[in-house]
């Protein structure tokens, strides 16, 4: 006999659920109850205010010489000044600035083209099905760094080109995600109704489909912008991405490269390589968390 | 019969892996040509134009795309892979002096992150939602969120800079007589800041994988024959467990090859990585399309290896 006043973790889950609830409410509902996601929405948002009103918040121009050169932190510079005497806070705010534009539009870039191609490869199997996942596994298998490199070889190196260049490499794991979801959709007894209805391939693609994937592709689209702000940083650091007046997070940690530096400026480095640890510690609790959301059923991993 | 079988099956993925490199490579060169011509390089006050369309017509610059990746085709069946634009020397020979210092690195770093990696995994799994697991899976969040380059720059400040313990950069002191000792003191930051980047990852597949595997059936009847835990982990779990271990070891080998590129240049490490970025920079397609087959080889050997090994371990895995 079962203790009625027991609930099973399915009834509980049934019961608060209010009628009626829209599929990502549900899922927002669910996000809400981990902490540590929230947490990390919460520091992500602030991050994304600050960048934002980067050029109100800022005390100087961030590339205005302002002060001596190289000098530590004090009441003026509050973060201290490079060794051309520019504000390091100033620059600092711009850079996340450029991180978090270069983050969200590579995502937005290459999840666009993922969900393109896999949507096509999905829906339309048979030799354009082929075609696609040949090519996905061609890109797939390019060693990535190397890939990026080559293209920052060829375009005159700058924000743009960096955002066009992950955002064109980046697409494969999102293809690859979104064509399964598609095929085992597609077999699912309500798409098959629809057909049977008679409903346009395309209808049945974008409204009945496409709406079913969103969640997973969010949980995708997190470490997508995560590996993006990383890869923009390496690519900064390394002098083959934004380029020098603009800050951003990488370059600013790429001229720390010389020992001196290094060990006697700590100022000049330390908080830009904080900074894109934080943001993206923060993006990737966010994307466990809506892992999570997306799938009450799975365990944390 | 399942022998004959795997043999026909590594055979077939060989034939299918020749198409893919030539489509990779292809590609590279595709990519290289379109970033400009290499004498652009070359050019400066000192040299005539005559000098430089000479050396085009040296190089069969002036030769069409196809031509010129036939041609290239051709030295990489002689085993020479062209010659540097920029030192005249064989790439393959290039490759194979700079070979040895990467393959200690991503070597040492891959089976470290392992060591740590895979005991760190399946406790956490064992012993899920438990402090050491918060703490486990806390660190391997991080571990995936630092740059690599971040963190060279705060060891070198640290172990280098403030602690004076280790040498910031190179393979080998100068002047000094290239003892082994002095190359494994030279290599402790190199690859300490390689597996930290690497152990991340690890620890959350292996993690996963567990967690997936004791929430198997025929690991709650083993449990419920009353076998103990120890059993049951170390001899049913395990075995699966493998699949997973051999999945993340290939993973990481596209990952690495892109780590060793940053972290070389980091700490100057004479290998492949430093090589690569300096070709790159002085557009010396040679020696990138040398490095980019490399890498296309390894990576598909990687793969090819990995579907081997599932076949071996699990025998339901049909071979077609």
């Amino acid at each position: 006999m079962m203790d009625p006043q027991v609930k099973t973790i399915d009834q509980a889950e049934y019961e608060s659920a209010p009628v009626g609830e829209s599929y990502l409410a549900s899922v927002w509902r669910r996000f809400k109850r981990h902490k540590l996601g929230m947490v990390s929405l919460g520091l992500f948002l602030l991050l994304l205010v600050l960048a934002i009103l980067a050029p109100v918040l800022s005390p100087y121009d961030p590339n205005a010489i302002v002060g001596g050169f190289g000098q530590p932190p004090s009441r003026d510079f509050l973060l201290g000044t490079d060794l051309s005497g520019r504000d390091v806070l100033s620059r600092l705010l711009h850079a996340s600035r450029i991180s978090l534009v270069a983050g969200v539009l590579v995502t937005l870039l290459s999840t666009t083209v993922g969900v393109s191609l896999g949507l096509i490869s999905g829906f339309f199997g048979s030799w354009v099905d082929s075609v696609i996942m040949r090519f996905t596994d061609m890109v797939m298998s390019f060693p990535y760094m190397l890939l990026v490199l080559m293209f920052a070889a060829i375009f005159e190196p700058g924000l743009w080109s960096i955002i066009l260049i992950l955002g064109l490499v980046n697409w494969p794991g999102v293809a690859r995600l979104v064509r399964g979801n598609v095929l085992s959709l597609r077999e699912t007894p309500f798409i098959k109704r629809t057909q049977v209805q008679g409903l346009p391939g395309r209808q049945i693609l974008f409204g009945e489909i496409l709406p079913n994937t969103i969640a997973p592709i969010l949980v995708h689209a997190t470490s997508v912008m995560a590996f993006a702000i990383l890869d923009e940083a390496a690519l900064s650091f390394l002098a083959m991405g934004v380029q020098p007046p603009t800050a951003s997070l990488g370059n600013m940690l790429g001229d720390a490269k010389s020992l001196t530096i290094l060990t006697d400026k700590p100022w000049l480095w330390l908080p830009s390589g904080l900074v894109i640890v934080i943001l993206v510690m923060a993006i990737n609790f966010i994307g466990d968390a809506l892992r999570d959301a997306v799938d009450p059923t799975s365990s944390r991993s | 019969m399942r022998t004959k079988g795997i043999l026909r099956y590594i055979l077939k993925r060989l034939l299918i892996a020749i198409p893919v490199l030539l489509g990779i490579t292809f590609l590279d060169f595709l990519i290289m040509n379109l970033a400009g011509n290499p004498l652009a390089m070359l050019m400066g006050p000192r040299v005539s134009q005559g000098a430089v369309e000479a050396r085009a017509l040296e190089l069969g610059l002036d030769q069409p795309l196809l031509i010129r990746y036939g041609v290239w085709l051709g030295q990489v069946l002689q085993g020479n892979l062209g010659y540097s634009i920029k030192s005249f020397e064989p790439v393959a020979g290039m490759i194979r002096q700079q070979l040895g210092p990467t393959l200690m690195l991503m070597g040492s770093s891959l089976v470290l992150s392992l060591l740590i990696a895979i005991p760190a995994g399946i406790y956490s799994a064992v012993k899920q939602y438990s402090v050491g697991d918060y703490i486990i899976v806390g660190f391997s969040f991080l571990s995936i969120s630092v740059p690599s380059f971040f963190l060279a720059l705060v060891f070198i400040y640290l172990f280098s800079s403030q602690l004076g313990w280790l040498p910031s950069s190179g393979m080998y002191t100068l002047g000094s007589d290239r003892a082994w000792a002095d190359v494994a003191k030279h290599m402790i930051m190199p690859v300490l800041v390689m597996t930290a980047s690497l152990v991340g990852n690890n620890i959350r597949y292996i993690r996963s994988g567990m967690l997936e595997i004791l929430q198997a059936n025929y690991l709650r009847t083993a449990k419920a024959k009353g076998i103990g835990q120890t059993k049951v982990i170390g001899k049913h779990a395990f075995r699966n467990a493998l699949i997973t271990i051999v999945t993340v070891i290939g993973m990481q080998i596209p990952m690495l090859f892109g780590g060793s590129i940053i972290i070389e240049q980091v700490f100057a490490w004479p290998g492949l990585g430093l090589m690569t970025m300096s070709a790159i920079l002085a557009r010396d397609y040679p020696v990138i399309m040398g490095t980019a087959l490399l890498a296309a080889v390894v990576v598909q050997l990687a793969n090819l290896v990995t579907d081997i090994v599932y076949v071996l371990i699990d025998p339901t895995i049909s071979l077609e």
